[in-house]
């Protein structure tokens, strides 16, 4: 038998409070660091309401909203519309969801279902690397590939425009729609899709009816986050949509988005005139947009985790 | 082998109820542990002898939304009362999963874990531990040329040895063991249960089991659980020939479980 | 047997439709690549990488623009390493779940699609004015340290996820304190995953154009910034200049494309590392 004492609980009455304080120490530490996060979303916020304020207290939010001219520098008086940028916003937005949102489904539905894993291994990492592309180096090719090419096809002098903005959001927002969906489509169970092909459904038929009907959920939640990333993207389409604040007819227009509105201005703004705080304002309309897409795809995201 | 008047109570679990959320997982469980024997754990799954087994060492303490009501006294000390240190009582506690879960670093490094954290520095004090640890679980003579070659390189068995040894390495008076045998072969199984005859005469010794052979082989006690209960507790030998409970004879003759 | 070929039909177009979207997609990662590539291979040189821009910037290099890219992403490195890594900590190892916590994550996520130039107006009204750190090095980082946070945060949480929970629990049954398990076992384990993700995180930091656009970066600068409260010149901003604000665009083309060449080569060059950082994690874990 060892010696010991053990009838002396050394479990306790030991003085451990140093080491106790220093634990709960390292505990709020790390919290702290966590509740970073609330206090810069918080403060991103709050430094875009407050910045916006005195915006707000000369132009009515009404004027703000409704007024499709943007000239805050005009000769005939400024002019505080944010429509034409909003409507230009959504109209790239939507083009660009139009081509991304197809293709990245079915190239997500192909790496799920069709590809050999040895397939897989070699094109994911190729997608993060087209992720990774600097929006100013896509911006780039806007310019020097896509805009001549444009402007050959539809007889322009420039193919500076929508389309062309639309086209290069859609490569920055397939990443995303690719990869999330994958997840979304890879996620099924493989029981739906024995039970189908037991049936006799072919593998297409068993795609189409089953597997993305299933994975609509987190599919649709991939989409909205491409989108997210396409309202929010600004170097891209401040290069490639050629930047005509007028109120946008047609995709072959050039176009000013509201992020492009803002990088352009905010440089040569005198700080504290109603012209600095109105692009705060345009800035607060922008997170509020994006806020509500990706809060919508979270919404989706959840429930559909909760199905599961 | 044992007589009465040799038994000293260990641990004095006294009306224990177990709470996870609103589940009741253990129902006014009271036992006595004694010192120097091997006791086990027997019941089919989910009737909470692992949950028991880890409310000695507050290992479930990390779960989130558990209500622990009633005593467990270790040396008369009672182990849920507020002052108590979890670190120190967990030292004091040894602790084998289920699972051998060595740490990805040298064998040395896994064994000179604990001594370490408990501030031992020194390295011939550490080579020491590390030896006496080793030879205590019937190890040494199989890894005493690769001391400093990684754990994860060793087999099964002599993962759970080593996993063994390294709660032995802080020096304990307790080890529990939550059916340490269930993730290895038969003759891997038959070291381990070879080693339990020899821990028991330093250590109190805690065992969750689901096999029956095991328990009858290795322990000098035995509880019987279901449903978050304790339906029977006597010596192995009581609970395995002439048990008093229809459930527990049910049980061990194979009817359900 | 007429149905089922008919059947097997629409396999062989639908699944053809899928192949050729994935073929389009790969096809416009190699068409930017190779324009870029062939095109800017040939203004590579020494002279280009080491010099700074010369003759109202038509001729010479891109060496400010690339040391000023390198700084700034220490800066944001400085800034979102710890900040996220601790985070991370927190929210896998101690956070409870509960209000608080969803709240938290609710911000991360949140945080991670704020667009960048939202972080622009807000790195303008807090460290250029309010701070006080005016048009700086310090201004730009710390903007694009917040900005690159969610990112180094989300992935440092994954990397510890995938410590299996054995590993607390056999340190913290020897005895271990929590921050012991924390420190001895779990962060060393997680260590490579969580590089991966701040070293993805900063590479697109690196790449980041309407962050720094009004806290810090500078048209031209003929030398470089000597502290953290000078302006910088960047690659992606210079590629910027280069390509929409230059006097003569076309004349300066050739030196654009080098800079866009330089740039992804340098991104890309991060990402890559990160893959392989993250490639033999995973071997090594699937020995475990």
């Amino acid at each position: 038998m060892k010696n010991k004492k053990s009838n002396q609980a050394v479990f306790m009455l030991r003085n451990r409070k140093k080491s106790r304080l220093r634990e709960s120490g390292y505990k709020y530490f790390f919290l702290c660091n966590g509740l970073l996060a609330i206090f810069v979303l918080g403060g991103i916020f709050y430094l875009l309401l407050t910045n916006a304020w005195p915006f707000f207290k000369e132009i009515s939010l009404k004027e703000f909203i409704l007024t499709k001219s943007w000239n805050p520098t005009g000769w005939n008086g400024a002019s505080y519309g944010i429509l034409s940028m909003v409507v230009s916003t959504l109209m790239v937005t939507f083009g660009a969801m139009l081509i991304a949102v197809p293709l990245g489904i079915a190239c997500a539905a192909y790496l799920a279902e069709v590809a050999s894993p040895g397939f897989r291994e070699v094109v994911k990492p190729l997608i993060e690397i087209l992720a990774g592309i600097p929006s100013v180096v896509i911006g780039f090719i806007g310019i020097v590939v896509l805009g001549p090419l444009l402007a050959r096809i539809l007889g322009t002098s420039h193919g500076l425009n929508a389309i062309n903005g639309s086209l290069l959001l859609s490569i920055m927002s397939l990443p995303t729609i690719i990869t999330l969906s994958e997840d979304a489509i890879s996620s099924v169970p493989i029981e739906y899709k024995r039970a189908s092909l037991a049936l006799g459904a072919n593998k297409w038929y068993t795609l189409i009816k089953i597997t993305l009907p299933a994975g609509l959920s987190g599919i649709v939640a991939a989409v909205m986050l491409g989108m997210g990333r396409a309202i929010g993207e600004t170097m891209t389409v401040l290069m490639a949509t050629g930047n005509a604040p007028a109120f946008p007819t047609s995709f072959t227009d050039s176009v000013r988005t509201i992020t492009s509105s803002i990088a352009i201005e905010l440089g040569e703004v005198p700080y504290y005139t109603t012209h600095f705080h109105g692009l705060f304002a345009i800035g607060l309309i922008l997170f509020m947009m994006t806020f509500f897409v990706n809060l919508v795809s979270d919404l989706i995201l959840n429930k559909y985790q909760e199905v599961e | 082998m044992k007589t009465v008047n040799e038994l000293q109570t260990k641990i004095l679990v006294d009306n224990l109820n177990f709470y996870y959320g609103n589940f009741h997982a253990l129902k006014n469980v009271s036992l006595e542990i004694y010192k120097n024997h091997v006791t086990a754990l027997i019941g089919p799954s989910g009737c909470g002898k692992s949950t028991f087994l880890r409310t000695l060492n507050r290992m479930n303490d990390l779960i989130e939304g558990v209500r622990v009501e009633g005593s467990i006294k270790i040396d008369d000390r009672d182990i849920y009362v507020k002052d108590v240190d979890v670190v120190d009582l967990r030292k004091q506690i040894g602790m084998v999963f289920q699972r051998p879960n060595p740490f990805p670093k040298s064998i040395y490094d896994n064994i000179a874990y604990g001594p370490r954290i408990h501030g031992t520095k020194k390295r011939a004090d550490l080579d020491q531990i590390v030896e006496e640890s080793l030879r205590a679980s019937a190890l040494w003579d199989e890894v005493r040329d690769r001391l400093h070659e990684s754990a994860m390189g060793l087999s099964g068995g002599q993962q759970q040895r080593l996993c063994i040894a390294r709660a032995l390495a802080v020096k304990p008076e307790i080890l529990l063991m939550d059916e340490p045998a269930s993730a290895l072969d038969p003759i891997a199984t038959g070291r381990i249960e070879e080693l339990i005859d020899i821990l028991r005469e330093n250590y109190t010794i805690v065992i969750v089991t689901h096999s029956m052979q095991q328990a009858a082989r290795v322990s000098d006690y035995t509880a019987f659980f279901l449903m978050g209960e304790i339906i029977e507790f006597d010596e192995t030998g009581v609970i395995f020939e002439r048990p008093a409970d229809q459930r527990t004879e049910d049980y061990i003759t194979g009817r359900f479980g | 047997m007429n149905k089922s070929t008919k059947i097997e039909m629409n396999e062989v177009i639908g699944f053809g439709l899928l192949r050729l979207a994935m073929v389009i997609v790969v096809a416009i990662l190699g068409v930017i690549l190779f324009d870029i590539v062939t095109k800017g291979y040939g203004v590579i040189s020494w002279e280009f990488l080491t010099s700074a821009p010369r003759n109202r910037m038509t001729e010479g290099g891109i060496f400010p623009a690339i040391v000023g890219t390198i700084y700034v992403t220490f800066i944001t490195a400085f800034l979102a390493i710890p900040i996220g890594i601790s985070a991370a900590i927190y929210l896998s190892e101690y956070a409870k779940q509960g209000r608080l916590t969803r709240i938290i994550r609710l911000a991360i996520r949140n945080l991670s699609g704020v667009p960048s130039i939202v972080y622009g107006l807000f790195g303008v009204a807090l460290f250029v004015e309010n701070l006080n750190f005016g048009y700086s090095l310090l201004s730009a980082g710390m903007t694009l340290g917040l900005m690159t946070l969610p990112v180094v945060i989300t992935a440092s949480e994954e990397a510890l996820k995938t410590v299996p929970k054995s590993h607390r629990e056999g340190a913290l049954a020897l005895g271990a304190t929590r921050w012991q398990a924390i420190k001895g076992n779990v962060l060393p384990s997680a260590l490579p995953g969580m590089m991966t993700g701040a070293i993805l995180g900063l590479s697109r930091a690196a790449g980041e154009t309407a962050p720094i656009l009004f806290t810090g970066v500078a048209f031209f600068l003929p030398f470089l910034p000597d502290n953290v409260m000078s302006q910088f010149m960047a690659l992606p901003y210079h590629l910027y200049v280069m390509s929409t604000q230059h006097h003569s665009i076309l004349q300066v083309r050739p030196l654009a494309y080098g800079t866009a060449l330089v740039l992804i080569t340098l991104v890309l060059t991060m990402n890559l590392l990160a893959i392989i950082i993250r490639y033999r994690f995973r071997k090594r874990f699937k020995q475990v």
